[in-house]
C-alpha cells in the first residue's frame, strides 16, 4: 500500500514535470498539467507520510547505481514520514493556489519552465527527507538548491532578482560545502556513505571529529535554515521567488534542514552528546528569533517581513530542539522528547502557517501589483476572503490562544522552564532566560502582525493600487482556505497531533511521552504530567467562542436593540484622506527608537527653503535606513578579503593557452611525484 | 460538576460586578487628594449603564474588525479571567490554561484593539495602536518571568497551584529577594498594562499623552462600553493576581460555601486596598514622557529576569 502511494507521490510530480514542457505555448494547458501532477504528487505524499508515521517498522528500498559510493537508497522512518507530510501538506494547498497565481505571468515567462521547475522543487525536497545515503542526499540537497535558485530567478529581468539569486546561490553552496564535511567526518570512520553505516559506526567517532560533525552539520544545515548571522541570503531570495514558490521555500525548505540536523544530532549520533551542544543550538535558535522578529518589524515588503519571520521561527524552533538536546545529554530523555515535541510541533505548525501567509501575500501582490504595505490600505473590503485567511494566519504566527502557534510556543516554554530539573545551576539560570527571550519575541510577532494586518488590510486605501483591487480567483482562495482549516485544526486538536509527533521522537529519545502530556482525556496538555502547568486549547477555543455572544447578550439585555449611525471619522475638523493615515513606518517608529542600539536607525532630512523666509520649507525630504549590521560588518570584510586574493591570482592567469597546458604539467608532475 | 460550574458562574460575576467598583475607588481616592469630593464609588456602574444604552456612531472607513473587537476583547479578557483564582484558590478551568495562557489571552485582546485602533484611519487610533504595542512588548516578558520566579517556588506555572500551596503554606520555602522583586516587576507592569500614570493616563484627552484612550478614540455607546468594562475586568485581573499570588491568605482552599464567603470579602478588601494605592501614585507622579516609559519597563523587566536568577542563586 505504502509503496503504491510513495510510488503515486513521485510518479505525479514526475508528470508535473514533463508534461508542462510537451504543450510548448500554452500556457493555460501548461499550468493545468504542471499543477495537476504537482497535486497528485502532494496528495500522495500526504497519505505517504500519515502511513509512514503510523507503520511499524521502516520502509526501506534501494537501487544500485552505476557511480561508486552512490546508492539510491530511500528509508522512510517516522522521522522522514513526518518531514514527506508537512511537505505534502503545503504542497497540496501550494498547488490548487498555483493554478491561479501563474496566471499572472501568462505571456511574460514560460509556464512550462516554471512548473516543470515547480515540480522539481518538491520532488527533491521529498526525497531529500526520503534519502538513506549521503551521497543520494547530497545530490538530490544540491537539485533542490539548484531547482529552488532558477525558481528565485524567475523574473530575472529585474536587477535585484539576479542579485537575490546570486546571493543565494553563494549562501547554498558554502552550506552545502559544510554538509559534506558532516558526511565526510561519518564516513572516514564508517567506510560507507550509506545512513545505516553512518548509524552503527563499528566504534564511535573521537569527541574531537563529533564536534567537528556538530559544528559542520549546524553550519551548513544552519545556512539552508536562516539561523543568524547566516540569514542575510533568506529576506532577499524569499520574497525574490514567485509567491507560491515563496510559500514552499519560506514554509518547507527550511524545514529540511531542521530534518537534517535531527537526523545527524539524534539518529546517527544517536544523542549522545555533551551538554554545550544542545546549548549551542539555544543559542542560537534564541539570538535568531529576537533578532528575527526585529528586523522584520522594520520590514515594509511585506514578502520580506514574512522572510524574516521565518529566521524567527526557526530560531523557535531551534529552541525547543536545543532545549531537548540539553535534556538528553543531562539524561532525562522524557524532557527530551518534550522538547523536541516542542520543536517539530512548531515545525508543522510554522509550515501552515507561513506557508497561508505567503499565499496571502502572493495574493496582495497579484491583485494590487506591489509588494509595499505603505500602498495597501483598506483591502478587509475588497478582498473579504483573503483578510479573513491573513488574519487566521497573523493570529496563528503571534501565538496568540487558541491558535496553533499557541501550543507549540507554549510547549516551547514549558521545556525551558522545566530546566531547573537539571543538575547544572549555570543551565538552570540560562533556560529561564530563552524563555524570556522567547516572550520577548512572541510579543514583537504580536506587534509586527498587528502592523502587518492592520495597514494592510484596514482603514482607507493608501494607493490607486489598492483602490482597485479584486478580490483574487478561487483557486487562489481555496488554496490558502485549505492552510488555513488546517491551521484551525491544528491549535484545537493537539491530542491527535502530539500522538503523531511522539511516534516520531520515540524512537530518536528512547521515550514515549504522549500519555503522559495528554491528561483529562485528551483535552488537555500537561508536560510530564507533573501538574507543573496545563492548557487545553479545546476548552479555550469554546470558552471564546461562548463569551462572545454572552457579551452581544449582556448588551442587548441592558442596552436594548442597537441604533447605529455610520458617519466619517473624526478628523477635528478636516476631513481625512489616506495620507493623513498612519503607516508602517509610523507605526513601528518608537520600536526602532526604543531598540536604535540594535537598529542604528540612520535619519537624512534635507528640507528646501523658500527664498522668501527662511522659516518656511517648500520641499522636504526624509530618509531613514536601519543598518545592515551583519552584512557590513561580516560579510562586507568576508568579500573584500576574496575579491583582493582574487586580484592578486590575476597575475597567474594572463590567458594564454600555453601557459595554462604548462600549469597542468607541472601540477601532474608533482602529483605523481607526490603518491610515488 | 454543578459545585464547579457554580464557582465558575460566581467567579465570572464577581470579576464583572467588583471591576466596576475598582475603578470608582481610583477615581475616588484621586479626588480627595485633589481636594474634590468626586463623584459617587459606583459612578461607573451608571456610566456603563449610560453607555449600553447610547446610540452607536461607527466611522464609514471600518470594516468588521472594529465591531467585533469589543466582543474578543471582552471575551477574551473574561476568559482569562475564569483562570485566575478569584475567591477559591483552585479554580474549576486549571486545567484550561496557566500563566503563560492568561497573558496570551489578554494579548489576544491588545491585538485586536491594536487593529481596530488602526481601523478607522485617523492618526490618534494609529498613534495609540503604535504606543500600545511597545508598551504591550516590554511588560508582558516581564509579567511571564515574574510570576515564573513565584512559581518556581511552588513548583508550577499554574495559578491555582500556586496560590493554592502558598495559602496552605506547602512545601514553601520563601526567599524574601526573589518574591519581592517579582512583586516589585509585577507592580509595574500592572500599571502599564492597564494604562495607569506614570506610563499612560486614563483621565486625559490630549492626543500627545493618550495611549489606550487614543487607541479607542472612535468607539462610543455599547461598544465603549465593552472596551471600559473590558479594561476595569483587566484592572483587576492585575490587582488580583498580585494579591493573591503574593499575599493569598484568606482565600478559601476548599469549596466549602462560608470559606468561600470569607475569601471573597477578603479579595474584596484586598483589591481595594490595592485600588486606594493605585489612586495615591496617580495622585504622586506626574505622566512619563512615553520613551522614558520604556526605561521604567526595562526596570521592570529586568527586576523579573533578577527574581528567577536569584531563586537558583539562593539555591545553590
Amino acid at each position: 500500500m505504502l509503496q503504491f502511494f510513495l510510488l503515486i507521490a513521485l510518479v505525479g510530480y514526475g508528470l508535473g514535470i514533463f508534461l508542462p514542457l510537451l504543450a510548448h505555448r500554452r500556457p493555460h494547458v501548461q499550468n493545468v498539467l504542471a499543477h495537476g501532477g504537482a497535486l497528485l504528487g502532494a496528495v500522495g505524499g500526504v497519505v505517504v507520510g500519515v502511513m509512514g508515521l503510523a507503520a511499524d517498522s521502516p520502509f526501506v528500498f534501494s537501487l544500485p547505481s552505476t557511480l561508486p559510493l552512490l546508492s539510491y537508497a530511500i528509508r522512510l522512518d517516522p522521522l522522514s514520514a513526518f518531514f514527506v507530510l508537512v511537505i505534502s501538506l503545503v504542497g497540496v494547498a501550494v498547488s490548487v493556489f498555483a493554478l491561479g497565481y501563474v496566471r499572472e505571468f501568462y505571456g511574460r515567462h514560460s509556464i512550462g519552465a516554471l512548473g516543470a521547475l515547480y515540480n522539481a522543487f518538491l520532488f527533491s525536497m521529498t526525497l531529500v527527507v526520503l534519502a538513506d545515503d549521503g551521497f543520494f542526499f547530497l545530490v538530490v540537497w544540491e537539485i533542490m538548491s539548484l531547482v529552488s535558485y532558477f525558481l528565485v530567478v524567475t523574473e530575472h529581468e529585474k536587477a535585484e532578482t539576479r542579485y537575490a539569486g546570486f546571493f543565494y546561490l553563494i549562501m547554498t553552496h558554502v552550506g552545502t560545502a559544510f554538509i559534506i564535511v558532516t558526511y565526510l567526518v561519518f564516513y572516514q570512520q564508517a567506510g560507507s556513505f550509506s545512513f545505516e553505516a553512518f548509524r552503527n559506526l563499528s566504534e564511535p567517532l573521537p569527541q574531537a571529529l563529533q564536534s567537528v560533525a556538530f559544528v559542520a552539520a549546524l553550519i551548513g544545515f544552519g545556512t539552508k535554515a536562516g539561523i543568524v548571522p547566516l540569514h542575510v541570503w533568506l529576506p532577499y531570495a524569499h520574497p525574490a521567488a514567485p509567491s507560491h514558490v515563496s510559500a514552499l521555500m519560506s514554509g518547507v525548505m527550511i524545514k529540511t534542514a531542521i530534518y537534517g540536523m535531527i537526523r545527524v544530532y539524534f539518529d546517527f549520533l544517536g544523542g549522545e552528546f555533551p551538554w554545550w551542544w544542545g546549548f549551542v543550538i539555544l543559542t542560537v535558535g534564541a539570538v535568531s528569533a529576537l533578532l528575527g522578529v526585529m528586523y522584520a518589524l522594520m520590514e515594509h515588503d511585506l514578502k520580506s517581513l514574512l522572510a524574516y519571520h521565518s529566521v524567527e521561527n526557526i530560531g523557535i524552533i531551534l529552541m525547543g530542539i536545543g532545549a531537548g538536546m540539553i535534556f538528553q545529554s543531562y539524561g532525562l530523555t522524557h524532557l527530551a522528547a518534550l522538547g523536541l515535541l516542542a520543536g517539530l510541533y512548531h515545525t508543522i505548525n510554522h509550515a501552515v502557517f507561513k506557508g497561508l501567509l505567503f499565499l496571502g501575500a502572493g495574493s496582495l501582490l497579484y491583485a494590487t501589483h506591489t509588494r509595499n504595505m505603505e500602498e495597501y490600505g483598506g483591502l478587509i473590503r475588497r478582498m473579504p476572503w483573503t483578510a479573513v485567511f491573513f488574519l487566521i494566519g497573523a493570529v496563528s504566527i503571534a501565538a496568540l490562544p487558541p491558535s496553533n502557534g499557541f501550543v507549540s510556543e507554549w510547549l516551547t516554554f514549558q521545556s525551558l522552564f522545566l530546566s531547573f530539573q537539571i543538575p547544572d545551576p549555570l543551565i538552570k539560570i540560562m533556560l529561564p532566560i530563552g524563555a524570556a527571550m522567547l516572550a520577548f519575541t512572541g510579543v514583537l510577532a504580536l506587534a509586527c502582525f498587528a502592523k502587518a494586518f492592520g495597514i494592510s488590510f484596514l482603514a482607507m486605501p493608501r494607493s490607486s493600487h489598492a483602490r482597485n483591487a479584486r478580490e483574487v480567483p478561487v483557486a487562489m482562495r481555496v488554496g490558502m482556505a485549505v492552510l488555513a482549516v488546517v491551521c484551525v485544526l491544528l491549535g484545537v486538536a493537539p491530542m491527535v497531533v502530539v500522538p503523531a509527533i511522539d511516534w516520531v521522537t520515540t524512537p530518536l529519545v528512547g521515550a514515549s511521552i504522549a500519555d503522559k502530556v495528554l491528561a483529562e482525556g485528551g483535552l488537555a496538555l500537561m508536560p510530564m504530567g507533573v501538574g507543573f502547568a496545563s492548557i487545553s486549547t479545546p476548552v479555550l477555543g469554546i470558552l471564546l467562542a461562548l463569551l462572545a455572544p454572552v457579551a452581544l447578550l449582556m448588551a442587548v439585555v441592558i442596552g436594548g436593540r442597537l441604533r447605529k449611525r455610520f458617519y466619517k471619522t473624526w478628523g477635528c475638523g478636516i476631513t481625512l484622506k489616506p495620507r493623513m493615515e498612519y503607516t508602517a513606518t509610523g507605526f513601528a517608529q518608537p520600536i526602532k527608537q526604543v531598540f536604535s542600539t540594535i537598529y542604528r536607525p540612520t535619519v537624512k532630512l534635507e528640507t528646501e527653503l523658500l527664498e522668501e523666509s527662511r522659516y518656511f520649507a517648500k520641499r522636504m525630504r526624509f530618509e531613514t535606513h536601519i543598518e545592515p549590521v551583519f552584512q557590513k560588518y561580516l560579510y562586507d570584510p568576508i568579500v573584500r578579503g576574496l575579491n583582493a586574493v582574487a586580484d592578486r591570482l590575476r597575475v597567474i592567469q594572463a590567458g594564454s593557452l600555453q601557459l595554462y597546458l604548462s600549469y597542468i604539467f607541472v601540477t601532474l608532475l608533482i602529483l605523481l611525484l607526490w603518491v610515488r | 460538576m454543578i459545585e464547579s460550574a457554580l464557582v465558575v458562574l460566581g467567579q465570572a460575576v464577581a470579576a464583572l460586578l467588583v471591576s466596576p467598583f475598582v475603578v470608582g475607588v481610583i477615581r475616588k481616592v484621586k479626588a480627595r487628594l485633589q481636594c474634590r469630593r468626586g463623584a459617587t464609588v459606583f459612578q461607573p456602574y451608571y456610566d456603563l449603564f449610560k453607555l449600553f444604552r447610547k446610540e452607536v456612531v461607527v466611522s464609514t472607513s471600518t470594516s468588521w474588525i472594529f465591531t467585533a473587537t469589543p466582543y474578543v476583547l471582552f471575551a477574551s479578557t473574561l476568559a482569562a479571567s475564569l483562570l485566575v483564582p478569584i475567591f477559591l484558590s483552585q479554580v474549576p478551568f486549571s486545567f484550561a490554561g496557566d500563566v503563560i495562557t492568561v497573558v496570551y489571552l489578554l494579548a489576544l485582546g491588545t491585538f485586536f484593539l491594536i487593529l481596530a485602533g488602526l481601523d478607522a484611519g485617523s492618526a490618534f487610533g494609529g498613534m495609540g495602536s503604535s504606543r500600545e504595542a511597545i508598551v504591550a512588548s516590554l511588560t508582558e516578558p516581564a509579567m511571564i518571568l515574574s510570576i515564573f520566579a513565584v512559581g518556581l517556588t511552588a513548583g508550577s506555572t499554574n495559578l491555582s497551584t500556586i496560590v493554592h500551596k502558598t495559602a496552605l503554606m506547602q512545601g514553601i520555602v520563601t526567599d524574601p529577594p526573589p518574591h519581592l522583586m517579582a512583586l516589585a516587576a509585577l507592580f509595574i507592569v500592572t500599571l502599564a498594562e492597564t494604562g495607569r500614570v506614570p506610563v499612560d493616563n486614563p483621565a486625559t484627552h490630549l492626543e500627545l499623552t493618550m495611549i489606550h484612550e487614543a487607541m479607542v478614540l472612535e468607539y462610543s455607546g455599547r461598544y465603549l462600553a465593552l472596551v471600559e468594562w473590558a479594561s476595569a475586568l483587566k484592572l483587576l485581573l492585575f490587582l488580583t493576581l498580585l494579591s493573591n499570588i503574593f499575599a493569598p491568605w484568606g482565600i478559601a482552599t476548599e469549596a466549602e460555601p462560608s470559606r468561600m464567603a470569607l475569601g471573597l470579602a477578603v479579595w474584596l478588601g484586598k483589591v481595594s486596598g490595592l485600588a486606594v494605592v493605585i489612586g495615591v501614585i496617580e495622585s504622586m507622579f506626574a505622566k512619563l514622557r512615553l520613551f522614558r516609559v520604556t526605561d521604567l519597563l526595562g526596570v521592570a523587566f529586568i527586576l523579573s529576569l533578577l527574581a528567577v536568577v536569584f531563586f537558583y542563586i539562593l539555591r545553590v
